[in-house]
């Protein structure tokens, strides 16, 4: 169990290609942090970082109180589950589990009884003297997890665990890597580009882009107030709508919609975001309220979905599936007020 | 190898000589220490002291004094012409076998690319010229080519191909230099062939299947695709083997040694008759050393014409 | 195991294009490749059945020479009671493991060394080491000639040990180099954060994961080392230190008297110990052709 602290911390693989840029982040003990981002976005430079895999160009990376920086990955006590899983592929189950034990110098009675362990929570028991090419892909995603917690070790690293996996098992393993965080109560950070694993999986979110570390927020703030216009379109899906405005004073004015802000922003172009699930079925506010002209449908079952043009503006409404819209209609809806976000054009910033 | 425990709480030394192997320069060096010490000793240092063994008067068991350029003037001058005869055979030697050996290696491995019976079994036969001591098969061609014994000739003969007795194949010159050729572009083939095969199982079967779609002949397909799919194993290929047949002794050593009368005399097979039977270590030093910017010729020359195209 | 089942899965060519009768495949394929398989292995035919011919049926062309009409082992049992053949056999095996061995040793850390690790002057090395094919033994061998004798070696078979990694090592080293880039870095990684140093992750992991490559290039060593002559037939001049090629041109023909049937069931025996090995391996040979040729 520790704490993880990134202090300043920059990658640069040559003068002109910085991977991570500056960043400072900390991670408490027994937390489940999530770093997500497009790819290339840094956040697997800065798990090989923490991992050791990678040099640190400056700034200090912190395991508790320890700066680790010059530590070889060996010392830092940290287990890492790759995207490839990397199972030593002529091993078998149980010596892939048992390796790192047995690289520190563990027993062979001690590394029998924590790979057996660790096999039935992963419900392995019945796989650990085959080789990994003889696994399904979920099997082998089990066996790089149970190589991981066998070690017990301080700090939890997982680079896009998940990926290789297909929807049905991904979701099935997600609650499973839940369970399994729960239950040790280790310190997990979990690399991924999918924002849904993110909002399901972390304590806390940490959004990054092209190096440089946007918000740190549990779930629930990153979705309600992000911080610019990148988070809030990486998280939420499908993705807020976002309506170019002209402001002036209180009055917002996009090509197909006018509105009354709650207080006056000072800039005068803006971007107003609202959330596809944020519109309102019966309009009661005249003054916030939008005629879709309907130009696709997605029905889902749970979730209809419309795609349509609200004067030059493409927009993403979810509706009710019951409610009965053809291609071509026009469908009046209101504005959620209360859910509205408006950014500044230039610095894409949030102002509320 | 300590656990996590133990290395925090190791001694400061401890730590840093662990330390030095996790450096990846150091061990990286390491590594290669054993390989650059052997290739120092009996690659580098040979090579160095061949360059000054050629601008001495040195025999074996004696190193000369040192006589400027004096070898290199007796292999132009006074040698009736045998250096100007071995530097055109060993361009000729190289140059007409690599075109046999690259067409007929490709059409070999186009065809053990085929599906048929016992391919397995054909793709390791094909391969044995390549495998089975040179020096080996070579005798059992000479013994082919024999003046009054030979089956090649007996075969000839007796399908009417040519009038009896058959060609004189190593006491002429012309035949000499073509059985040379022939012999080596016999063993040299399968080599092109399993390099071949092998670059053309990496490509994707979809490519054919998309230019069938689309039209393409069976010959179409071989232009557009297998060939330029095959350039980078090209390129390795007749590297290594234009090397190999710049600098082959063996084989011509075996069938001809130079003979008649220096006719297929190559630039290896000279150097080793001046320095090694002939005594002037020196000479054959400063004739071997010729190879060297010729090879360096050789290989610009390969690599300028499968150059990546613009 | 993992080169053999790579070699296995490929497809053997794009198969059968509808619309291609017998008689056209027969033309197109069946046709030259038993032409090639004739020219191929006459020459391997008549060393075998050279060999088995008595003095009097050697010489015989009155009928056709292509069959032996009474074999005879008169040749083998001369060349093993009358001729230091055994004992060539025995020198040629015992330089080739050797200079084998040598070189694996030196190829598969140079390769491991320049393939994964990262350090200054790495990719100036491996170019150096590939150069060095500029530098063939017929460059080499007369220099070579005074090292061997200053450290005493003439007609003692160390000379051949030493010398022939000088060609195996680069043609290995660059082999292997490309197999180790064929092994994921990450299964390294994985074994840095499980606990082990780089050299336990090299030994561990990575040489495991290689062998299918060392095995071809222990292949093509072994092959070659059993092959070579030049060194061999300067640096040994004793009968009993001769490997096999040596020997056999140097000590069956007597000046312009070729013993044709010994020559060629030394020939035939000489080469029994590649082709059996080879036949054995051959998926592991194309195999290091792929790695160097495709990767490289």
């Amino acid at each position: 169990m520790a704490s993880v602290t990134y202090e300043h911390v920059t990658k640069k693989f040559s003068t002109d290609t910085t991977a991570v840029d500056d960043l400072s982040l900390e991670i408490r003990d027994t937390e489940f942090m999530v770093l997500v981002g497009p790819s290339g976005c840094g956040k697997s430079t800065a798990l090989r970082m923490l991992a050791g895999l990678e040099d640190i160009t400056a700034g200090e990376i912190k395991i508790d109180d320890q700066v680790v920086n010059e530590m070889p990955p060996r010392d830092r006590d940290v287990a890492m589950v790759f995207q490839s899983y990397a199972l030593y592929p002529h091993m078998s189950v149980f010596d892939n589990m048992g390796f790192g034990l047995k690289m520190r110098g563990s027993t062979r009675s001690e590394i029998t009884s924590r790979v057996k362990e660790a096999g039935r929570i992963l419900r392995l028991d019945q796989l650990l003297a085959r080789k990994p090419r003889q696994l399904s892909g979920g099997q082998r995603q089990r066996v790089a997890v149970g190589r991981a917690i066998v070690r017990q070790p301080r700090v939890f690293l997982l680079d896009e665990p998940l990926s290789n996996l297909d929807a049905m098992l991904r979701v099935q393993t997600r609650i499973e890597l839940q369970k399994m965080h729960q239950r040790l109560g280790t310190t997990f950070i979990y690399v991924t580009h999918d924002q849904v694993e993110a909002m399901t999986m972390g304590d806390r979110i940490a959004v990054m882009k092209d190096g440089v570390l946007q918000q740190v927020a549990p779930p629930r703030e990153i979705y309600d107030q992000p911080v610019n216009m990148y988070v809030a379109g990486f998280i939420g899906s499908p993705r807020m709508n976002f309506l170019p405005v002209t402001i002036s004073d209180h009055k917002a004015k996009a090509s197909g919609l006018e509105l009354n802000l709650p207080k006056a922003p000072g800039v005068e172009h803006g971007v107003l975001g609202i959330r596809p699930e944020h519109f309102l079925p019966n309009v009661s506010d005249a003054d916030a309220a939008i005629d879709l002209k309907v130009e696709v449908l997605e029905v889902l079952g749970s979730d209809q979905y419309l795609y349509g043009k609200v004067g030059s503006d493409d927009l993403i409404v979810r509706v009710d599936p019951q409610l009965k819209v053809d291609i071509g209609d026009r469908v009046r809806l209101g504005l959620d007020m209360q859910r509205l976000h408006l950014f500044d054009a230039g610095t894409e910033k949030a102002l509320f | 190898m300590g656990t996590a425990v133990r290395a925090k709480t190791a001694p400061a030394w401890h730590r840093r000589r662990v330390r030095i192997y996790d450096r990846e320069a150091p061990l990286g060096y390491l590594l290669l220490a054993p390989t650059l010490v052997v290739l120092g000793i009996f690659l580098l240092y040979p090579f160095l002291f061949g360059i000054w063994l050629s601008v001495t008067d040195s025999e074996l068991g004696n190193l000369g004094s040192f006589i400027g350029l004096d070898n290199f003037r007796f292999e132009w001058r006074n040698t009736d012409g045998v250096f100007y005869t071995a530097v055109v055979n060993t361009f000729l030697y190289t140059g007409i076998t690599t075109v046999f050996k690259l067409s007929l290696g490709l059409i070999m491995a186009l065809l053990l690319n085929q599906a048929f019976p016992f391919r397995r079994f054909v793709r390791a036969a094909l391969l044995l010229p390549y495998i089975i001591p040179t020096v080996l098969s070579y005798e059992a061609w000479r013994w082919m080519f024999d003046p009054t014994f030979s089956v090649i000739n007996w075969l000839l003969v007796n399908t009417h191909l040519a009038p009896y007795p058959g060609p004189n194949w190593l006491g002429v010159p012309f035949n000499a230099m073509a059985a040379l050729m022939i012999v080596n572009v016999w063993r040299g083939t399968p080599f092109y062939a399993i390099a071949f095969l092998a670059g053309m199982q990496v490509i994707p079967v979809d490519l054919y299947e998309a230019a069938r779609v689309d039209g393409a002949t069976r010959w179409q397909q071989f232009t557009n695709i297998t060939v330029p799919m095959l350039r980078p194993v090209l390129l390795v290929v007749l590297l290594l083997s234009t090397i190999l047949t710049f600098a082959d002794f063996q084989g011509p050593f075996v069938l001809t040694n130079g003979a008649p009368y220096n006719s297929t005399q190559l630039l290896s097979i000279w150097a080793y008759q001046w320095g090694i039977p002939g005594g002037a270590i020196s000479l054959g030093a400063a004739i071997s050393l010729v190879l060297f910017p010729l090879l360096t010729l050789v290989v610009a020359g390969v690599l300028f014409l499968l150059r990546r195209p613009e | 195991m993992a080169a053999v089942a790579r070699v296995k899965v490929r497809r053997p060519g794009t198969g059968r294009v509808i619309g291609d009768r017998f008689v056209g495949r027969a033309l197109r394929i069946y046709l030259p490749l038993l032409v090639m398989l004739v020219v191929t292995l006459f020459p391997f035919y008549w060393m075998a059945i050279t060999s088995f011919k008595s003095a009097s049926e050697l010489f015989d062309f009155s009928v056709s020479p292509l069959w032996v009409r009474e074999p005879t082992l008169d040749w083998y049992r001369h060349l093993f009671t009358q001729t230091n053949f055994p004992r060539w056999a025995f020198n040629t095996a015992i330089v080739a493991i050797a200079s084998t061995l040598i070189s694996l040793f030196c190829s598969i850390l140079a390769g491991y060394s320049l393939a994964r690790l990262r350090y200054r002057g790495a990719d100036t090395i491996g170019w150096g080491i590939f150069v060095t094919y500029l530098v063939p033994p017929t460059l080499l061998f007369l220099p070579l000639t005074f090292v061997i004798r200053e450290l005493h070696l003439f007609n003692n078979l160390w000379a051949l040990i030493l010398t022939y990694p000088t060609f195996l090592i680069p043609f290995c080293t660059w082999m292997l180099m490309g197999f180790f880039k064929g092994i994921p870095r990450e299964l390294e990684e994985a074994a840095l954060v499980d606990g082990a140093t780089r050299i336990q992750a090299m030994v561990r992991i990575a040489i495991p994961l290689a062998l299918p490559g060392i095995l071809a290039a222990a292949l093509f060593a072994f092959t070659l080392s059993w092959n070579e002559f030049l060194y061999a037939l300067i640096f040994m001049n004793d009968s009993l230190v001769k490997t096999i090629p040596v020997g056999v041109t140097q000590e069956l023909i007597h000046g312009d008297e070729f013993f044709w049937g010994e020559l060629m069931a030394a020939a035939l025996l000489g080469s029994v110990p590649v082709a059996v090995l080879y036949s054995f391996f051959v998926d592991y040979f194309v195999a290091g052709m792929t790695a160097g040729a495709v990767k490289g």
